[in-house]
Formats: C-alpha cells, structure tokens, sequence
C-alpha cells in the first residue's frame, strides 16, 4: 500500500495546478485542449471514487443474471453474447434493471450531467 | 505540412490562377474545430473588393483507416453546387484546387457570417427569433436535400436502410468490446426497419456544428462530407437525437424546436407528410449511432492514427447514446 498523498489526492493538486496556473497561460486550440484534458481527469477522478463499488454490485448482478460468479469482463462478454444470440433480452426485469443501473452508473462517471441521465432518472421514479 | 507562410504564397497563387479579377489574399488564418479536414479563413482582393473566403482542405497523409465513408472534397464541392441549385442554402463554392495549386485536396468557398455553436444559438438572446422558426426552416431544407440531383456522383453510395443499420453493426463488431444496450438497439432497429420510401440524397450530419445560424435562421448548410442516397427520412431523426439538443431535451429539433414544426416545414418544401414512426426509427439509429461515433473516435486515438486527448476522450461520451437509447427503446 502507498502512502501519502493518495492517488485521489495527487491528481487533485495535477487538476488545481493544471486549471490555475497552466489553462490562463494557453490559447485558440491548446487551451481548448486543456479544458478537454481537464474533463479527462474529472472521470478519472469519479472512477476511482465511484468505481469500485459500481464495479462490485454490477458483477452481483451479472452473476445473479447469468447463474454463476467470473470476472466481471467475463461475465459481460457472456451476457451480450446471450443478448446478441436472443437467449437474453429486455423483456426479462432482472436484464433490463441490470441494463438500467449499469449504464446510469456509467453516466455518473462519465458525464453526470448529461440530460439522458436526468431521464432514465426520472423514469425509474415513476 | 507546408509552413503557413508557404501556405500563403501557394494559396494567393491558386486564387489568383481561378478567381478571376483576384490580385493577393491577406489574414489567413487556421479556424479551430475539424478533426478530419482543415478550414481555414482568409481574404482576397477581387476586382478591388475585399471578399473574405474559406479554404477547407483534407490533412494530407494517409486517409484515416478507421473513417472510410467520407467522400472526397471534390465530390464535397460538387455536391455543394447541387445543393444550391436545389435551392438549398449553401456556401458559393469558388473552385475546386488542383495538383498544379500544389495546396492538396480541398476547395475554396464564400464565408458565410453566422454562429455555429449550440451552446450560443440555444442560449443567446440574439437568436431567440431564429429558435422559433428554425424546425420549419430545417424541415423544409431537408425537403430541398431529398430533391437534389445525384446523378452522375460515382462516390455517392446506395445505402438501404438496412444496409445503413449493417455499416454501422459492422463497425461496431470490429471494435469486439461488449456494449449490452447497444446490442439490444441492434436487435430493435432489425425489428422495426422501415419499409417502402424513395430513395433520395442524405446529408449524412445534419444537426448542430454543420448548419450557420443567425437572428434570422438557418444561413447555410455546411459538412457535406458524409452523405449518402438513401431513406432522406434519416436526416430528420438525427437532427432530433438527445445529443444533439444540449440539454433542452424537451426541444426535440436540435434543442430548439418541435418535431410538428421540422415535419411542417418539409411537407411545405415539398417532401410529402412526414411518417413520425419513420423519423422514431432514425433516432433511434442516431442514438446508437452516435455511441458508435465515439468508439470510432476514441480508436482513432487508441490505435495511433491520431494522438489527440479530444478523441480519445469523446470514448467517455458512448454510454450518453446507450442512456438516451434505453429512454428511447427500454421502457
């Protein structure tokens, strides 16, 4: 195990020193880069914040799904061979909250902003 | 790459070689934005008038292994004129460059003044006329676009719809990483693939970015560079996909306007009613299309065509068509 600083807490001083002293030196096309790099290590900073709990309830649900335990690639490299082959689909509750959770999950890291997220949100309430 | 300098030598010669009236050009200048193609702004003398104009030219090198429907800019440039002569609004194309311009593949067209960030035309006061009216406006170009003349154009592929659905499959096959709701948009679009319709000319990108706009409406028409002849329906799905709404989800048509007014205005430019389950079957398409464009952009990074942090990033981007599907197809 390392000790201080975590990793959270290195690219939290990257990101600070990134967005306060380098971003206002920039122009036109790099700065424009900057503001996508910076976007870049926010991801990376909510998955290792949100992803490994993420990580453990999806492989819980894919091993509910599919009957059996494995690696988490390996078990969703099984489950859209089962819905490219139709043994699966959507029509089943388990898959289709599976599918649910598993991508709002996905949005949360990546862009939790975006509107879709907003409505899947919406909809799961209702 | 040429130095800008060299640049403006070769290009004040190519305008004066096909302008004719042109003595020299001044303030060139690379515009941001085009992953793909460079554009850049510059300004000639014609006949003593200032003429400010836009040069847009392929990067050079390899063509990009993983992009492989873009036409050429010469293909782009002709379509551009048919374009016009259907009546739709367009840059004037001046001329095309050739091998003795030495300047590469590309054109030269007028430049049209206008915004073409989403952010601004939904946001800014300016254009708060131009929101209302704009659906109607896009409808009726679209009408426009499925009239325009295709013969002759060896470039311009033939593509069914669900030979569209397939190019896209296979794309998505080849990257063999699991995307679950994409697989299951797969299986609905095979389902529900639409039957009957023209054949007619796509635009290919119709939505935010490729459209100038001002206080007064849609100006221009720009980014011919994935076009097909096909269901010109699928034009009017993609303008309506969630990503292309930035966050006014509630303004199906681009963020701005109403699916009732985009089919109103293509029936009034001539292309007949509007089968609203046709267009729901095109976003759902542009959904998963758009996941698909992500990947593509991400692998063009990953597989060391082009190092850029833009690319690679816009990978993160994908799970935004899988959400915006399972709210379109999951319920």
């Amino acid at each position: 195990m390392q000790n201080r600083p975590t990793a959270a807490e290195l690219l939290d001083a990257v990101k600070t020193f990134l967005n306060d002293s380098v971003k206002p030196e920039l122009m036109d096309h790099t700065a424009f880069n900057m503001m996508v790099a910076l976007k870049s290590l926010d991801i990376v900073q909510r998955e290792l914040e949100l992803g490994p709990e993420f990580a453990d309830t999806e492989r819980a649900r894919l091993t509910d799904i599919l009957g059996h335990d494995g690696k988490i690639g390996d078990l969703n490299a099984e489950l859209n061979e089962r819905l490219r082959a139709g043994t699966l689909c959507l029509d089943d509750p388990k898959v289709k909250a599976h599918l649910i959770e598993t991508t709002k999950a996905k949005v949360q890291i990546d862009q939790p902003k975006y509107s879709g997220l907003r409505h899947a949100e919406e909809k799961t309430n209702t | 790459m040429k130095t800008s300098e060299n640049m403006e030598a070769l290009l004040s010669r190519a305008v004066q070689q096909h302008m004719p009236g042109a003595s020299g050009i001044s303030e060139l200048r690379r515009l941001t934005g085009g992953a793909s193609k460079e554009t850049w702004s510059f300004h000639a003398i014609v006949n003593g008038k200032d003429e400010k104009l836009i040069l847009r030219r392929g990067r050079g090198g390899d063509p990009d292994p993983v992009f492989t429907i873009d036409v050429s800019l010469a293909t782009e440039a002709l379509l551009m004129e048919r374009a016009s002569q259907a009546g739709v609004p367009v840059p004037e194309v001046k001329f095309v460059l050739n091998e003795i311009d030495r300047l590469g593949e590309g054109f030269v067209m007028s430049f049209v003044v206008g915004e073409t960030i989403a952010r601004k035309v939904l946001r800014d006061d300016k254009y708060a006329a131009a929101r209302d009216m704009m659906a109607f406006q896009l409808g009726e170009i679209l009408a426009k676009v499925a009239t325009m003349d295709t013969s002759g154009i060896d470039e311009l592929a033939r593509v069914t719809p669900a030979e569209q659905v397939d190019r896209v499959r296979n794309i998505y096959q080849s990257f063999d990483e699991p995307f679950a709701v994409i697989e299951l948009a797969f299986k609905w679009l095979d389902a529900h693939l639409p039957t009957g319709g023209k054949m007619a000319m796509a635009h290919g990108d119709f939505r935010h970015g490729n459209m100038i706009i001002g206080p007064d409406g849609v100006r221009a028409i720009i980014d011919w560079e994935i076009p097909h002849v096909g269901d010109p329906i699928e034009d009017l799905g993609w303008v309506c996909t969630n990503v292309w709404r930035f966050g006014v989800s509630d303004k199906p048509v681009g963020g701005f306007g109403t699916r009732e007014d985009l089919f109103a205005g293509y029936e009034a430019g001539g292309g007949g009613t509007v089968d609203p389950g046709r267009v729901h079957f095109w976003e759902v398409f542009g959904c998963l299309n758009w996941g698909i464009i992500c990947m593509m952009m991400t692998r063009r990074h990953l597989l060391g065509h082009t190092q850029s942090v833009e690319l690679v990033t816009i990978g993160r981007r994908a799970m935004e068509g899988e959400i915006d599907l399972l709210n379109l197809i999951g319920a």
